[in-house]
């Protein structure tokens, strides 16, 4: 057994937190029922990096009159998208919602999508869903149904605008394998919090990415449950946060049953005197969970000066009996030596500047697996990185 | 004919104790086509005399000049010292994770030049340089010095002296902590440059085995913060002989 903690905080405009839990991560309340969650005020522990004053619409126990428009690639054979009533998507979602928001959006959604791959299926396109909004206040919940010895790739990506709430079941029956990225490509006064939650079967294996670069509030909180012996979990984060722009990713890997495999990589990058990041992973390895390789780490690159980075790992074991588990969190400014090194070879500070950023994203860019995601997702970079320039000229 | 003229160069550096006065009063002149080797005990300054006259920003200079052909080097950001002809191999060559030895080079050198080089010449020169530094083509890809070896830092440094074709360069230690295998590859690229290019050169070293390869013209012995002693290769011959006792025991 190996557990490792290098969680530092290297530059003086971001700091991070090793944060004492009250209780087990076991023990937060899950609930379909809205009541069951007071209207978060900021000081509780799942919210107290959060925009809530922002996020505040998406706390209104009321139906939402907005939604998002769905386009869809070809379903091919043995994948469907219906839609159920609510009543039967509560019991069809893996997981109750674990805050307000996703059970405001869950009992409100008017409706779930089901996207279904029936056993067997082996899909070799991705398939992809876009959602656009067009404004107003917008309540979804989708879920994600992959059969038994089902393979997938699923690319969600949001743009346009809305308040946006979400709740996002992801199914994983044994042997199934699931590569799912979410997109969150919104014009900079979308208003965003989604919950995922995933439970996974014996054997399966789920890769999600989570890709975070428009909207002026994201929150987006994953989590995912093991349920049967040797499956998997991927999750790989990628944001960028410029400023007025708050993105926060919150984890939590539950190894309930023996022999399975978590690895999380969270990446960003920050650049203004108001952007802001969160991320907190949250791994429970329970009593059962013998044999357990897991590893959470989040690297965050603070471009400029004011710019703010919280990284808060957590890692709870309950037994010793594990194959390994580990947690690295660091956040720091761009290193005074690669950059002096680069331009001792003539690169211009600007240039140097675009390397090291794209040398950071470059690893986490290439697990995703999915190469137009890939390729859009290079040029986007490049993209903010112009903005960086912009920033950086204003200061 | 290019000439890199160091006079009366003074530079601090700021401790925790304080302002420290590194450097007191440096005169060092290298043309075209010599070969200076600056020899001294650990700590005497020959690092920060290398770093300073890259523009590192940990140094500051207090007094004196740097000069170029005439230019006023010490006005140059770091970037167009490496533009105006100078190079630094350094001791310790940082890592840049994720970007590519390949991407990397194309991109200093098209800095350096101020225009892409031709695609199809480039790669042949690449490769000729690589395979001439015993360099496995697959090193291409890597990141920039990540997970190298001591020996593959020290030949990627002069693969990219080589390419990049500086008027002067500084070698900051680049022998030490070499094999002897690796510090013949690596003093065979230096002498390669100096004949294809008529490089002048300053080749800072603690030891003296690498001037078995690398012949110098002079050899000037740095002992707290300034030249000591000057002579022509017999000098090197004899702190072979003698070490540096006799300069410390004087200081």
């Amino acid at each position: 057994m190996t557990v490792t903690d290098h969680t530092q905080a290297t530059a003086d405009a971001a700091h991070s937190h090793g944060i004492v839990p009250d209780s087990s991560r076991a023990d937060r309340v899950v609930s379909f029922d809205v009541d069951a969650f007071p209207v978060p005020t900021g000081r509780e522990e799942n919210w107290r990096f959060s925009a809530v004053r922002d996020l505040k619409p998406l706390f209104a126990d009321e139906p939402a009159d907005g939604h998002l428009e769905w386009s869809t690639s070809d379903l091919p054979a043995g994948v469907t998208l219906t839609e159920i009533p609510v009543d039967d998507a509560v019991v069809r979602t893996v997981r109750a919602p674990g805050d307000r928001a996703s059970a405001v959006a869950a009992k409100h959604s008017g409706g779930a999508m089901v996207l279904a791959i029936a056993p067997n299926t082996v899909v070799d396109e991705p398939i992809t869903i876009d959602l656009n909004g067009a404004g107003g206040d917008v309540r979804g919940h989708l879920l994600v149904e992959v059969g038994t010895s089902a393979e997938a790739t699923v690319v969600i990506t949001r743009t346009g605008t809305a308040r946006y709430s979400e709740l996002v079941s992801v199914d994983l029956c044994d042997n199934a394998g699931l590569n799912l990225v979410l997109q969150q490509q919104w014009d900079a006064d979308a208003i965003h919090a989604g919950e995922v939650v995933a439970r996974l079967g014996r054997d399966a294996r789920l890769r999600g990415t989570v890709v975070t670069l428009g909207g002026k509030v994201v929150r987006l909180n994953t989590s995912a449950a093991f349920a049967g012996e040797g499956a998997s979990v991927d999750l790989f984060g990628l944001y960028f946060a410029d400023s007025g722009q708050h993105q926060e990713h919150q984890l939590f890997v539950d190894h309930a049953v023996p022999k399975c495999t978590s690895r999380v990589t969270y990446k960003g990058a920050l650049a203004g005197a108001s952007a802001r990041s969160v991320w907190i992973g949250d791994v429970l390895i329970r009593a059962a969970a013998e044999g357990t390789d897991t590893y959470e780490l989040n690297r965050n690159l603070v471009l400029t000066d004011g710019a703010r980075a919280d990284s808060v790992p957590n890692l709870e074991i309950e037994t010793g009996e594990i194959e390994g588990a580990g947690h690295a969190s660091a956040t720091g400014r761009f290193d005074e030596e690669q950059m002096f090194y680069l331009r001792s070879r003539g690169i211009s500070e600007e240039q140097a500047r675009k390397l090291v950023v794209r040398g950071f994203f470059a690893d986490l860019i290439h697990e995703i697996g999915v190469p137009a995601v890939e390729a859009s997702l290079m040029k986007q970079i490049e993209l903010e990185l112009e903005h960086v320039e912009e920033e950086i000229e204003d200061e | 004919m290019s000439t890199l003229e160091i006079r009366n160069l003074h530079v601090t550096v700021e401790t925790p104790e304080g302002t420290k006065e590194i450097l007191k009063g440096v005169d060092l002149t290298i043309n075209s086509g010599e070969t200076h080797a600056i020899m001294g005990p650990n700590g005497s300054g020959k690092s920060t005399l290398a770093y300073s006259i890259a523009g590192h920003p940990k140094y500051e200079i207090t007094e004196g000049s740097v000069t170029l052909d005439g230019e006023d080097v010490l006005e140059m950001s770091v970037d167009e010292r490496a533009k105006a002809g100078l190079f630094l191999a350094m001791q310790y060559p940082v890592e840049v994770p994720g970007v590519s030895v390949s991407n990397f080079l194309r991109t200093a050198k098209t800095a350096i030049d101020g225009e892409a080089p031709k695609l199809r010449t480039w790669v042949k020169d690449v490769k000729g340089a690589m395979e001439n530094l015993r360099m496995d083509p697959a090193f291409g890809e890597r990141g920039v010095n990540e997970g190298f070896s001591g020996g593959e830092k020290k030949r990627h440094e002069i693969l990219q002296m080589e390419l990049l074709q500086p008027k002067i360069s500084i070698l900051d230690e680049t022998d030490s902590g070499l094999d002897v295998d690796a510090l013949r590859i690596v003093s065979e690229g230096v002498n390669r440059a100096k004949d294809n290019t008529g490089l002048g050169i300053m080749l800072i070293t603690h030891y003296t085995r690498i001037l078995n390869y690398i012949r110098p013209d002079y050899v000037h012995v740095f002992v707290n913060g300034r030249v000591a002693e000057e002579g022509g290769p017999e000098l090197a011959e004899r702190l072979e002989a003698e070490g540096y006792d006799r300069y410390l025991a004087s200081a």
